[in-house]
């Protein structure tokens, strides 16, 4: 199915978890937010939701900034 | 007694304030910030790039150092206020700059928008620090919205331009009771010294710092500035004079006197 990351269409086999599809990138939870279409996910519920077709996923974290 | 900055909930000693954007490396950025001395630092929040293997930035920021999130990139309230919520969301604490910007020539704030997302955050139990053009009706709207402070530029940022800004943020400084805190465009430690003559209760200083040729070094004189401004402004300041005083005793002179 395809869905949404960061702004850019990508195709991810069905019934995934939030939490094995950010696994799955090789990130480490530390620090990183997960907007799930347009709602935070707290890290504790990430196994909890299963990524839908057309689901808009933001994985965030923090940079340098002034 | 301990001169300290009494700001968002918390009892802040130094009063320079430093972005972490912009350094070559964390590590640089690091030295820069154990260097200064400074409690609080910014951190802006973005898209994770999963193929670049970049640290983790809050590694290299020295413990029980304040972070205070951005959110910069937002072109209206409405975006500052998702990425304050993503930065809280992601543990930047409750302290967070508003930062929106349209203009791409000059960085300027927008300060209806800023007024806005202030209004939202607030309620949403944020302490709130908005970045804005020093207009004092805004400021304020700001104060009356529950901002923990109002942050009016020096000059645009990055510009390294100084206290441009100077006439419209002493009117401020003397008009508004939450502390005023000058951020953008400071290139020198004596611009965050003049800030803190005029009253300010502190400075947000980054390019000036990052790109400087020893970060670490420019940290530290930035911080040793902000000190000498800020005793300067608690020893009281002596008013300019047209002409001039003399220093010396006016009697006395080893001179004849017809």
């Amino acid at each position: 199915m395809q869905i949404k990351i960061n702004g850019k269409r990508e195709t991810v086999q069905s019934s995934l978890s939030l939490g094995e599809l950010i696994l799955g990138k090789g990130l480490t939870p530390e620090h990183i937010v997960v907007e799930h279409n347009y709602n935070i996910i707290a890290q504790e519920e990430w196994g909890k939701i299963t990524v839908r077709d057309n689901d808009n996923i933001e994985i965030i974290s923090f940079v340098g900034g002034g | 007694m301990e001169d300290v900055l009494i700001i968002g909930g918390r009892e802040i000693k130094n009063r320079l304030f430093i972005g972490t954007g912009k350094f070559s490396d964390y590590l640089l950025m690091k030295k820069a910030l154990e260097a200064s001395g400074a409690e609080v630092v910014t951190v802006a929040v973005r898209r994770v790039d999963a193929s670049s293997k970049k640290d983790n930035i809050l590694n290299y920021i020295p413990e029980g150092r304040y972070i205070m999130s951005n959110t910069s990139g937002a072109r209206n309230a409405e975006e500052a206020v998702r990425i304050a919520r993503l930065a809280k969301a992601a543990g930047a604490g409750d302290w967070v700059k508003i930062e929106v910007i349209q203009d791409n020539k000059y960085l300027l704030p927008d300060n209806m928008e800023t007024l806005k997302a202030t209004e939202t955050l607030v309620k949403e139990g944020f302490k709130v620090f908005p970045y804005m053009s020093p207009d004092l009706s805004m400021a304020r709207r700001l104060v009356d919205a529950g901002a923990s402070a109002v942050m009016p530029l020096g000059s645009p940022i990055g510009s390294n331009r100084g206290v441009k800004t100077r006439e419209l943020v002493e009117i401020m400084v003397r008009e508004i009771k939450i502390p005023v805190i000058v951020d953008a465009g400071l290139g020198r430690p004596s611009d965050a010294g003049e800030c803190m003559e005029l009253g300010c209760a502190a400075v947000l200083v980054n390019t000036a710092i990052a790109i400087a040729e020893d970060p670490a070094g420019m940290a530290k004189a930035f911080s040793l500035a902000v000190q000498a401004g800020r005793l300067a402004y608690l020893s009281g300041i002596p008013s300019e004079s047209l002409r001039a005083n003399a220093s010396s005793p006016l009697t006395g002179f080893l001179r004849d006197t017809q």
